[in-house]
């Protein structure tokens, strides 16, 4: 909106935005939230933007590319806001999802890039580049600073929430030299997923994302133990979780199920619940997360929801069921000798009692797996089954 | 994901090596170059070195809480480390993409290895 009213850059208007945004976040507890906040937002950024053209650091710029352009003075503007352009604009289809999380942070989040280079465990040169990289993509896709037409929406609209997705993964992380700053990004996802459900009030998978990102959340302080190993959620001290954000999540995903089309991140949310609500591991429902893990599979199949609904049926059924539906699963080409089909093996011969056998594939789990806090996990669970 | 692209000195690399004329060096020289800039240009870049001979290494042992430091490798180690690149980027697919820039791809083989994920999924 700013680029369209003022014909500015791209990079004036996300530091114009950001300006705002911060403006906002100093004086509105002081000074009270204004009468139309959305319409105080682009005032401030607008004069903002003027102050940043002023500027020695904006004179090149101006200079290259807005020469003879500074603004009109300050006029009423309509309750309308640009976060959800530039959230959109930082998705943008050109750039591939390490750019897009690196911009959004930047430009939305606004985030330093040393801070995003933390977060991230990369230096920051290497933001500093991603994001200026990405500002030329999108300046060279010719995309321009609006909403994009309707038919549109949804697809970029899901590029945006998949992105928030990963900033969220980013920061949920076992404990690690730098999780300080990766528990931020977790927090960043869940204070941008705010924003853009503020701008989507009636898209039931922004919500669905948010209540996900809430329970998911809810669950940090008790899935690492001090080591920074991680806790099985049948082992979680439940005490430990975040009451307050499971019953913000489990209200949010019950309302929108019931108004909203169903879709994956509100059925995940769903299942998320159904764990959060119970209060020991073994009063899980899991046959009704059996059932949601079922309608997950029909409307949005993948390698892992078939994995995650084989441990739903074992644990509703017996592990005998799971065993017999996880090797015909195996035949599937996107499981042939992924670690978590010889984990959830393990975990399935466990429950039988094949100790021996549990152990073998746990070991098999720890071989081929990616990430070193499963590693350490899957390891130690087969040191403690061959003892 | 980070990925970490080996470039190994072996017989069969050292052999190659002998056979190139200088200005075939130089392009090699050159390759290397020209990777490093289209991955610190992309935003892909980490960090990417390369390595002394082997002869200035040390090895390093603690033992009874004394430091022991020897010298080079051993006559038997065939092939050594001789540079890397670590890169961040989106799937194997792409970091087999870069490493296959790399010009000792060209006339030998490099390697591709993922980095541990720090992050975790509980079971």
């Amino acid at each position: 909106m700013l680029l369209r009213r003022f014909g500015g850059g791209f990079d004036t208007c996300e530091d114009a935005v950001q300006e705002a945004l911060l403006a906002a976040a100093t004086q509105w507890p002081a000074e009270g939230v204004p009468a139309n906040p959305k319409g105080w937002l682009i005032t401030v950024a607008h004069r903002r933007q003027t102050e940043l053209w002023r500027s020695e650091s904006a004179r090149k710029r101006r200079e290259e590319t807005v020469f003879g352009q500074l603004p009109p003075e300050q006029e009423p503007v309509p309750g309308q806001d640009d976060t959800l352009t530039l959230l959109l604009l930082c998705c943008h289809p050109s750039l591939t999802p390490v750019s897009q999380v690196a911009l959004t942070l930047r430009a939305v989040g606004g985030l330093t890039t040393a801070e995003i280079a933390r977060g991230l465990l990369v230096p920051e040169a290497t933001v500093g580049q991603r994001i200026s990289r990405a500002k030329q993509r999108i300046r060279a896709s010719g995309a321009v600073f609006r909403l994009p037409p309707e038919a549109e929406l949804a697809d970029r609209v899901s590029a945006v929430l998949h992105v928030l997705y990963l900033i969220f993964n980013e920061g949920y992380t076992a404990s690690s030299g730098s999780s300080l700053f990766r528990v931020e990004l977790s927090a960043e996802a869940i204070r941008l997923a705010r924003q853009l459900r503020e701008r989507l009030p009636e898209d039931g998978e922004v919500a669905g994302l948010l209540a996900l990102m809430l329970l998911t959340d809810a669950r940090r302080a008790a899935r690492t133990d001090a080591d920074g190993g991680l806790v099985p959620l049948a082992a979680q001290d439940r005490s430990r979780w975040n009451a307050e954000a499971i019953t913000e999540g489990v209200e949010l995903i019950t309302t929108t199920l019931a108004r909203a089309p169903v879709g994956p991140y509100q059925l995940q949310a769903a299942i998320a619940a159904v764990h959060d609500e119970a209060a020991t591991a073994a009063d899980t429902d899991w046959r009704e997360i059996r059932a949601l893990y079922e309608l997950l599979h029909t409307i949005a199949p993948g390698p892992m929801v078939t994995l995650n609904r084989i441990v739903a049926v074992a644990m509703a059924d017996g592990a005998e069921a799971g065993l017999r539906r996880l090797s015909e699963a195996e035949g599937d080409p996107a499981l042939a000798g992924h670690h978590r089909v010889a984990a959830i093996r393990a975990h399935l011969l466990d429950m039988s009692g094949d100790r021996e056998t549990a152990a073998v594939q746990y070991r098999l789990a720890a071989k081929r797996t990616l990430s070193l806090p499963e590693q350490r996990y899957l390891e130690q669970r087969a040191v403690e089954l061959s003892e | 994901m980070k990925y970490l692209i080996l470039i190994h000195s072996n017989e069969a690399s050292r052999q190659a090596w002998e056979g190139l004329s200088q200005e075939q060096r130089s392009d090699l020289g050159r390759g290397h170059l020209a990777l490093r800039e289209l991955l610190a240009e992309s935003g892909e870049l980490i960090v990417s070195e390369g390595l002394v001979d082997p002869s200035h290494a040390k090895r390093v042992r603690v033992r009874d809480g004394e430091t022991i430091a020897t010298d080079g490798p051993f006559a038997e180690v065939k092939e050594h480390l001789a540079g890397f690149y670590l890169i961040e980027c989106d799937s194997m697919e792409r970091a087999v993409e870069l490493a296959a820039k790399a010009p000792d791809a060209a006339w030998g083989e490099v390697e591709v290895r993922p980095i541990f994920d720090l992050n975790g999924i509980e079971f």
